[in-house]
């Protein structure tokens, strides 16, 4: 019995359980016939047609189907087919393509709730068209019993509408009156609900106003601002989700002495994992076997590659350079330095969350007022008519129904869905709700330089001040490594035959020129004395020659700064390189405010500062050690090469190459949140003509319908006036 | 008046008949690509297939 006891525990427990690395890769594969590509450069009907065909010409591939709203492509394959494979084949058709992690994009709960808000519209919209036609005969002067039947008609149209397509609004009022608040539901709710019921106690008793008309479209106005509302909202969520599926890491592990590429999260801590040069480091470790170098970039800003060999520790994130590591992994997933760097976000980033919209503080100022309004004028009249309650409640509704902010609940939905729509064209895709408010309200940028307003990708300097021979040698040394900087100094230099090449990772490379040893590394292995910058040192006929590098300029940069300054901006850069390095970067774009050598805390530090001053600071950088800056700051963005911890420390992601888009961006906002003054103002001035109306009990339904209609449309077109406007 | 007892079902039934369109048109996918669909129309070849995404 405990023998049959101890079994079950044990198939209990399937972590217990030994799983080799092969099995676990066999059981991934079996599910992947379903996968989901980004094509963030996809436009146009030639696209569509192109990057289908070549998917489906592809062996194994069943179908495939491109969704150009979403620029996306789903493909069903075989269980064989993996995603890797069908990014060359989109490349070769011109497409840059990125694997999604199918997992993470099931939007189907948001789905599903956007298909029920667009039900509810198209319900509404019906009963409103057909309400109208019966409304428009009583306002030409119905009478008697034609009047009260068309009222009947009516309300049996309408009071199903309103209790189904108002149950976001009761929902939503309800748990706000839980809570003791008076958000902007409450006041449409009791709108709804009064003037139903007082249109129905006025039909039952032949009476010659009923606001049924006037309850439906209340329901179809605010319902579309909802839509566009949850629409924005989910557009954001998705984004955001897109991008973390973008990286969908895996690393090499070694199972007796087999390759098996698994997903990361697979990786168990003391697997050996290999790193090839040129792949990222996927988690902590330390090297147990290979010579190297190492780029740390990403995570510290300094440009310099630095050594690795045997027992050095390794963060995942870092760039493997010349020869192949093997690591025994220390911390993997979750617990890897990159992830608690992401965690450490996590927290600072709810500071954030706290800031309030345009649309919360002209609520919390509105909302009371129609309350006010509404009950003054009940009791007004009340006191004026001797106690016609009747009378009375019919002004009250009147009231609610007029200052109901219908435009206010379209006002700030149509202009956020108009700007995100012309900024995701320009590749800027918002990942917070609250981000374009904040980003009109900037006014100090800070730039990070290494990845951000840079490429990365070195640029030999001085080549022209070298011997002849010396290019041609150190060009055909180059020519052997897979290196950067060999890389940069291969496509720029001449070659000769040099002999017995051979490259040293972690060193440099080694040959014969003439039967003399040549040398081109790192300066220590050449016997050089090492220069202040990133440089690559050449050893020849016993003499040697330093090769300078500087950054290549990130396109667009210049033009950004030129264009935020154009619209009164500081332009700040801060970075963790060495001071040579970023002094003579920020000459060559003209930043004259710069700070080099700063750690990540010092950065988020220095934003804090310069918050504290009384700015608002957007912060654009792309590495680990902005993080904690990109969380500090007001707003941030990061370009799509950032790592995701970056990516997620910022509120908006660059999709493209090109940084110009981020004066775009500031500009657009700022005109955004203008236009959402300029409907708050013009709703505020329909309220302030009708108003008046409604409380001498002037208000006809009819001059209800044509003010809520009247202002929602307005409100609508000055919100589009954004997308035709050239920036 | 009494055309009234025919028109006011009528004009009901048409609106009704709308809506079940709508309703149909978005329960089967038709509103989840709407670029994507303007463009596909101006393709060569024929397609008949609904965007399949769910």
């Amino acid at each position: 019995m405990t023998m049959v006891e101890e079994h079950a525990s044990f198939a209990a427990c399937p972590a217990c359980v030994v799983v080799s690395p092969a099995d676990r890769v066999a059981a991934i594969r079996s599910q992947a016939a379903r996968m989901m590509l980004s094509l963030p450069g996809a436009e146009g009907a030639a696209c569509i047609a192109a990057v289908e065909a070549a998917l489906r010409a592809t062996p194994g591939v069943r179908s495939a189907r491109v969704n150009l709203s979403q620029k996306r492509v789903s493909v069903e394959a075989d269980p064989h087919v993996i995603a890797a494979d069908l990014i060359p084949v989109l490349a070769a058709a011109g497409y840059e393509a990125h694997e999604l992690d199918a997992g993470m994009l099931s939007m189907t709960e948001t789905d599903r709730q956007g298909r029920e808000l667009l039900m509810r519209i198209g319900v509404a919209f019906f009963s409103m068209m057909n309400i109208m036609l019966l409304s428009v005969a009583v306002w030409s002067g119905a009478e008697a019993a034609t009047r009260d039947l068309f009222h009947f008609l009516s309300g049996a149209i309408a009071l199903p509408t309103v209790l189904f397509c108002g149950q976001p609004f009761f929902r939503s009022a309800w748990g706000s009156l839980r809570q003791g608040k008076l958000g902007m539901d409450v006041p449409i709710s009791l709108a709804l609900i009064l003037a139903s019921s007082i249109s129905v106690y006025e039909t039952l008793h032949s009476g010659e106003k009923a606001y049924f008309d006037a309850a439906v479209m209340l329901c179809f106005f605010l319902l579309i601002g909802r839509f566009l509302d949850h629409r924005s909202r989910a557009l954001a969520r998705s984004a955001a989700e897109e991008l973390a599926a973008l990286e969908v890491p895996r690393a090499i592990v070694l199972d007796g002495g087999k390759e098996v590429v698994l997903p990361i999260a697979q990786v168990a801590v003391d697997d050996l994992v290999l790193v090839r040069p040129g792949g990222r480091m996927p988690v902590d470790g330390v090297v147990i076997h290979g010579t190297s170098e190492i780029d740390r970039g990403l995570l510290t800003g300094e440009s310099l590659p630095v050594f690795a060999g045997p027992g050095t520790m390794v963060s995942a994130g870092e760039v493997n350079l010349t020869g192949p590591l093997t690591l025994r992994v220390t911390a993997a997933g979750r617990d890897s330095s990159l992830h608690r760097m992401a965690d450490l976000v996590a927290v600072a980033e709810s500071a954030k969350n706290r800031y309030t919209t345009l649309a919360d503080r002209a609520s919390a100022l509105y909302s009371p007022m129609v309350h006010l309004l509404s009950f003054s004028a009940f009791g007004y009249w009340m006191w004026q008519t001797g106690g016609d309650i009747r009378f009375a409640v019919n002004i009250s509704a009147a009231v609610l129904i007029i200052t109901c902010p219908c435009a206010l609940g379209l006002a700030v939905p149509a202009v956020v869905t108009a700007a995100s729509g012309k900024l995701f064209r320009k590749g800027v895709l918002i990942k917070n709700g609250t981000a374009l408010e904040r980003l009109a309200e900037v006014d100090c940028v800070v730039f990070d330089k290494t990845g951000t307003l840079t490429m990365g990708a070195p640029e030999p300097l001085g080549l022209d001040a070298l011997p002849e021979e010396a290019r041609a040698v150190a060009g055909a040394l180059a020519r052997a490594s897979s290196h950067p900087l060999a890389q940069a100094l291969a496509s720029r230099l001449p070659t000769t035959e040099v002999t017995e090449l051979r490259e040293v990772p972690g060193y440099g490379v080694e040959g014969l020129w003439n039967g003399q040893p040549v040398r081109l590394g790192r300066a220590e292995w050449i016997g050089a004395t090492p220069l202040a910058l990133t440089a690559t040192y050449l050893l020849m006929a016993g003499q040697t020659h330093a090769i300078g590098f500087t950054d290549q300029i990130r396109p667009g940069a210049e033009a950004a700064i030129a264009g935020l300054r154009a619209q009164g901006i500081a332009v700040k850069l801060v970075s963790g390189d060495t001071k040579a390095a970023v002094g003579a970067f920020a000459d060559r774009v003209g930043i004259t405010d710069w700070v080099a050598g700063a750690l990540p805390a010092e950065k988020a530090a220095l934003v804090q500062e310069i918050t504290a001053q009384g700015h608002k600071v957007l912060m654009v950088g792309d590495g680990l050690n902005d993080t904690g800056a990109l969380a500090a700051a007001h707003v941030s963005i990061s370009p799509a090469q950032a790592l995701d911890a970056a990516r997620v420390a910022s509120d908006i992601v660059l999709l493209g190459r090109d940084l110009s888009a981020i004066a775009d961006a500031v500009h657009i906002a700022r005109q955004a949140s203008r236009r959402m003054v300029e409907n708050f103002g013009i709703s505020g001035a329909y309220n302030v003509i009708a108003v008046p109306l409604a409380l001498v009990g002037a208000a006809t339904p009819l001059a209800a319908a044509l003010a809520m209609s009247l202002s929602s449309i307005t409100v609508s077109l000055n919100a589009l006036r954004l997308r035709q406007w050239k920036s | 008046m009494e055309i009234l007892t025919i028109l006011i079902p009528v004009s009901l039934l048409l609106g009704a008949a709308g809506l079940g369109a709508f309703v149909w048109a978005m329960r089967t996918h038709q509103f989840d690509d709407l670029q994507g669909d303007a463009n596909r129309i101006l393709l060569k070849d024929f397609d008949e297939k609904p965007a399949q995404d769910d």
